[in-house]
């Protein structure tokens, strides 16, 4: 019986595993009834994969049974895969003893559609149901809404999981189009709203009644594949900021596509997985959240694609000199934020000690800044004077000079000693 | 001058009064272990006095947000001797400047003490990660860890709300305490014996079951990553070797 469930594990987790969320923050669910598990506010990794992205849930699915052909997934109809489905009771299982020992932050559950998606949300439901009501478990649960499930059947997952998601997959509709017929965008977008909906009308009971019940409390977020279909990096990014608009998303996830077909609408197998790109997109996607810019700050027709060799918020400011140098001891905040090299944390720092007198560069380098970045678009108490502005071009070539890029670096084989 | 004191948190205060009640000047706070004497510098042993530890203490909280005097408290944690002189002039420094003095990061000591605050809250949460339960026996799940710093006084609460309904031990090897929950409360223990049985716990005290969850576990590690993204550079940034023991995804079956 213990083999058989190792198998399952592998296929199952296996076949999880280009979901790339696994994330655990955004839940506070305290463990009020005496029983196991709680929500951490800021999520805990548990461990590393090799490859180096966090485990912080046991990430699988119920099973890789699907009856839809997506060409982009490895659970597709036409592949010639084993396949294997768990029962509730393993799942459960699983999810308890792995937490128990530490392992784990709590359980992502995915499924392949089988028989159809009100099914198959059925199952999923049965699963977090068992987990909250019998085991008393109040870990982390990440639930993924099936396109198509009836509104009944969400509403209740809602009540149990901490966040749900569902995966655009496609960063345009046509792109979806051609590699999904049977998909679409609309089928995404019903069960977000029909969430996001419902999450603030449960807040907004609960300011009137302590006693409503939690829903959804981690909010939901969604993924996009990229480098399948040959969309540019300003639609995906924009899409990305319609989404977080929209329906208040809490993250979206960009994958690369990594080649699992011989299909030749996509790349060919043995591509490399676009990373440097992917690591682009993301950098965008945090200037967005954290840094106050604006998506058609970074992309618009004249710039649609992110620069490969530098990252975007330099390449904002070097295209933007005129708002440069910024004093460090007199500008607001927003603009310490834009200044390439200064992070949100060494942003704040800043803004609070100049209370105290004028900073000086010996002080910013101890504040923590990347000061052979930043000095370039600073000026600060002890700045030495210098009499001729230098161009963008001449700027991107110093920094240029002395900045290690990890991407650049592997492709020219060098080997590290150190 | 020097103070010498014996590294406790009573003492470190009671430096700081003693320091305030004479005004000698500068002096470096040093603890009995790392201080070698010194012609012509003078010394003061302090006498740990906990009426008037409390006094520094309370006058402090006036001064500090809560969340500075955790960092005070995870700076003290690091256990680090050069920390305590730092702790010792920082406290200094509240007490001598105006209310919100703790802002500038332009003064080293406010930068020292919320940089090793960092590290300590770091270990901590790496140690709430990376701690690996295993069900030994008698039915409770147990750990054995060597942290940098002394974190165990700041995982308690953590491993006590979530683990509310199993009982658990967590050791610290390398200063030969531990914390065990009984269903109830939490107790320090003192656990002798063999420390190769502490760390890892003989196959036979272990539950029968252990085994098998385990190998599950390791199963899992390998089917989640995905070969043609591997960055090995990246992994051990995230989990730097040293930690390679407690994990049970890391060992060789």
């Amino acid at each position: 019986m213990s083999d058989r469930l190792i198998q399952k594990l592998n296929i199952l987790a296996d076949a999880a595993k280009y979901d790339v969320s696994c994330s655990s923050s955004g839940s506070d669910r305290k463990n009020t009834n005496k029983g196991v598990g709680n929500g951490h506010h800021s999520g805990i990794c548990h461990t590393y994969t090799e490859d180096g992205r966090c485990v912080s849930l046991l990430k699988i699915l119920l099973t890789n049974h699907c009856i839809f052909d997506c060409a982009y997934c490895v659970s597709r109809k036409s592949n010639d895969i084993e396949r294997a489905a768990f029962t509730v009771d393993e799942v459960v299982e699983l999810t308890m003893n792995f937490y128990r020992r530490n392992y784990i932050e709590g359980l992502f559950l995915s499924s392949g559609i089988f028989k159809n998606a009100d099914f198959t949300m059925e199952r999923l439901v049965r699963v977090v149901k068992k987990l909250r009501l019998e085991e008393n478990y109040n870990g982390y649960i990440h639930l993924k809404s099936i396109p198509g499930a009836s509104d009944e059947l969400i509403k209740e997952a809602g009540l149990y999981a901490d966040r749900m998601s569902i995966n655009l997959e496609m960063p345009t509709e046509s792109g979806l189009k051609l590699l999904a017929p049977e998909k679409s965008h609309k089928d995404v977008t019903k069960p977000l709203d029909f969430v996001q909906q419902q999450i603030v009308q449960f807040k907004e009971e609960k300011k009137l009644i302590k006693s409503v019940p939690k829903f959804v409390p981690a909010g939901q977020s969604t993924q996009m594949v990229i480098g399948a279909t040959p969309e540019t990096d300003k639609e995906i990014m924009h899409t990305a900021a319609a989404f977080y608009k929209n329906y208040a998303l809490r993250r979206v996830y960009y994958s690369g596509y990594i080649p699992i077909s011989n299909d030749t609408r996509m790349p060919i197998l043995g591509t490399k997985p676009p990373l440097l790109r992917e690591n682009r997109l993301y950098q965008t996607d945090w200037l967005m959240r954290f840094y106050g810019f604006n998506v058609h700050e970074i992309l618009n027709d004249a710039n649609p694609h992110l620069d490969i060799d530098i990252d975007p918020k330099l390449s904002w400011a070097l295209r933007n000199l005129q708002h440069f140098p910024v004093d460090i001891n007199t500008a607001p905040y927003r603009m310490i934020l834009r200044i390439p090299g200064v992070g949100v944390t060494s942003a704040q720092k800043i803004v609070q000690s100049r209370k105290f007198g004028k900073l000086h560069i010996y002080q910013l380098k101890n504040i923590g800044i990347a000061y052979s970045r930043a000095k370039h678009f600073i000026t600060c108490a002890d700045t030495p004077f210098q009499l001729r502005d230098y161009q963008a071009t001449q700027i991107k070539a110093f920094i240029l000079a002395e900045s290690q890029s990890k991407y650049l670096k592997t492709d020219t084989n060098q080997l590290i000693l150190f | 001058m020097i103070y010498v004191f014996d590294g406790s948190l009573e003492g470190l205060l009671t430096a700081v009064f003693e320091w305030f009640e004479r005004k000698p000047g500068e002096v470096t706070l040093q603890t009995k272990e790392s201080y070698q004497p010194a012609i012509f510098i003078e010394i003061l042993q302090i006498t740990n006095n906990r009426a008037k530890a409390d006094r520094v203490w309370q006058g402090l909280q006036k001064r500090l947000a809560k969340q500075w005097m955790r960092k005070l408290y995870c700076a003290y944690l690091s256990d680090q001797p050069e920390i305590y002189n730092s702790i010792f002039h920082f406290t200094r420094y509240i007490f001598q400047s105006e209310i919100g003095a703790e802002k500038n990061y332009g003064n080293e000591y406010v930068l020292a003490i919320s940089k090793i605050a960092r590290s300590v809250e770091r270990e901590k949460h790496r140690m709430e990660a990376f701690i690996r339960f295993q069900l030994i026996a008698d039915g409770i799940f147990y750990c054995g860890i060597d942290p940098d710093f002394n974190v165990l006084p700041l995982i308690v609460n953590h491993f006590k709300n979530r683990y509310a309904d199993q009982q658990w031990i967590i050791y610290d090897l390398k200063r030969h305490y531990g914390l065990f929950y009984n269903l109830y409360t939490v107790e320090e223990i003192i656990l002798d014996g063999n420390t190769s049985h502490l760390k890892q716990p003989k196959s036979e005290q272990l539950n029968d079951k252990e085994e098998l969850y385990a190998s599950l576990w390791k199963n899992y590690f390998k089917s989640t990553n995905i070969e043609s993204r591997k960055n090995t550079k990246l992994h051990v940034q995230h989990v730097p070797k040293r930690y390679w023991k407690y994990l049970t995804e890391k060992q060789i079956s």
